[in-house]
């Protein structure tokens, strides 16, 4: 069954991400550039209204709380953070946009993953020097949310801190509506 | 043509919350750690094996796929589960998405941002995507995800690493598009 979910979502997501634009990096690195606003204003939107649904669903139950899951926060999700965003500017793709432009036929995409993979071979190997440094050490009590999930450390921990969750959500997806579609052109 | 910002933000909105409702948050970038591991195991045995000791029942000789129990290692020995089949779908996501496209979209392997400032040069093209490839998922896998799974994923549930990961990554992609790209 779970195979079947990931053909069926995998599928939805790729098909998604080339149709926004996503897979093109004339679009990512217009975004970058601060010329073309589209994809910015798709991702407020996106993460806005995905957030808003989620929060909406935990409380009345529609949501498993286990499905929360909530990544662990160190000083090197902002190092990794950095490297990624200087290979995102350059390449014009990131993991997911790389396999599906490369599924959309194109050729710059299959040396983007063959790079991805070189890279990620890069980490594997390193990570026994890193695994106790500096770089893995825990920030903000590690697995934590802005506000109460039920499966993450809140640094709001309060009921009302759902709405304002909520309230986020709204706002970016009003930023996304308000964003010019181009900008310093 | 592609969809306009309202219809993509809907649809990738959608993509996010239908998978944390139905199974877990969207991730891709682990897969190239999953897939490399996969490919090193055709030459090297002792790269994931059973150990009934370890919390999933598999281990590596390499400590990356060695951690939590073996997470890693038993995804390398079983390559039909959930997250792994997710990204090979997305692929062909990408395929069937552009035939439906129809062909007078170009979709030459070099952008326009990249003519304009370095002219039709395939080689450079191939090589720019390479590195970017190489730093992409070097820092990705050092952040633990990348724009889907801290950025997207991260971001929906309100978390910590997914807002100061997006920050991270913008400060350093903002200029170096600028630099790079813009004349």
């Amino acid at each position: 069954m779970d195979i079947v979910l990931a053909i069926i979502f995998g599928f939805l997501f790729g098909f998604v991400l080339q149709r926004v634009g996503a897979a093109d990096p004339d679009k990512i690195i217009g975004m970058l550039t601060l010329r073309d606003l589209h994809l910015m204003r798709a991702i407020f939107m996106g993460i806005g209204l995905a957030s808003v649904l989620l929060f909406v669903s935990l409380q009345i139950g529609l949501v498993d709380v286990g499905h929360v899951s909530v990544k662990k926060m160190y000083t090197g999700v902002m190092v990794g953070g950095l490297l990624l965003g200087f290979g995102w500017a350059i390449s014009g793709f990131c993991p997911g946009t790389g396999v599906v432009a490369a599924g959309a036929g194109r050729k710059d995409a299959i040396a983007f993953l063959l790079g991805g993979l070189v890279g990620a071979g890069f980490y594997m190997c390193s990570f026994k020097y890193l695994k106790d440094g500096w770089l893995m050490e825990s920030l903000f009590g590690g697995k934590a949310t802005l506000v109460t999930t039920g499966n993450s450390v809140a640094l709001l921990d309060a009921p009302w801190s759902v709405a304002l969750a909520i309230i986020i959500g709204l706002v970016m997806i009003v930023v996304a509506a308000k964003l010019p579609e181009k900008f310093c052109d | 043509m592609y969809w306009n910002w309202k219809m993509s933000g809907i649809a990738l909105g959608l993509c996010f919350f239908l998978t944390v409702l139905i199974i877990k948050p969207i991730g891709v970038s682990t897969q190239f750690v999953i897939f490399d591991g996969i490919a090193v195991s055709l030459f090297k045995d002792d790269i994931s094996y059973k150990d009934e000791s370890t919390k999933t029942g598999y281990a590596s000789s390499n400590a990356y796929l060695n951690k939590s129990g073996g997470k890693y290692a038993k995804a390398v020995s079983n390559p039909i589960n959930y997250s792994f089949i997710f990204v090979v779908a997305m692929f062909l996501g990408g395929f069937v998405a552009r035939k439906l496209q129809g062909a007078n979209d170009s979709c030459s392997m070099v952008p326009d941002v990249h003519k304009r400032r370095f002219g039709d040069s395939r080689g450079m093209r191939v090589l720019l995507a390479f590195i970017g490839g190489v730093l992409v998922l070097w820092g990705a896998r050092l952040a633990g995800g990348c724009t889907s799974g801290h950025m997207m994923s991260g971001m929906m549930q309100t978390s910590i690493s997914g807002y100061l990961f997006a920050v991270a990554a913008f400060i350093a992609a903002v200029p170096t598009a600028i630099l790079l790209y813009k004349k």
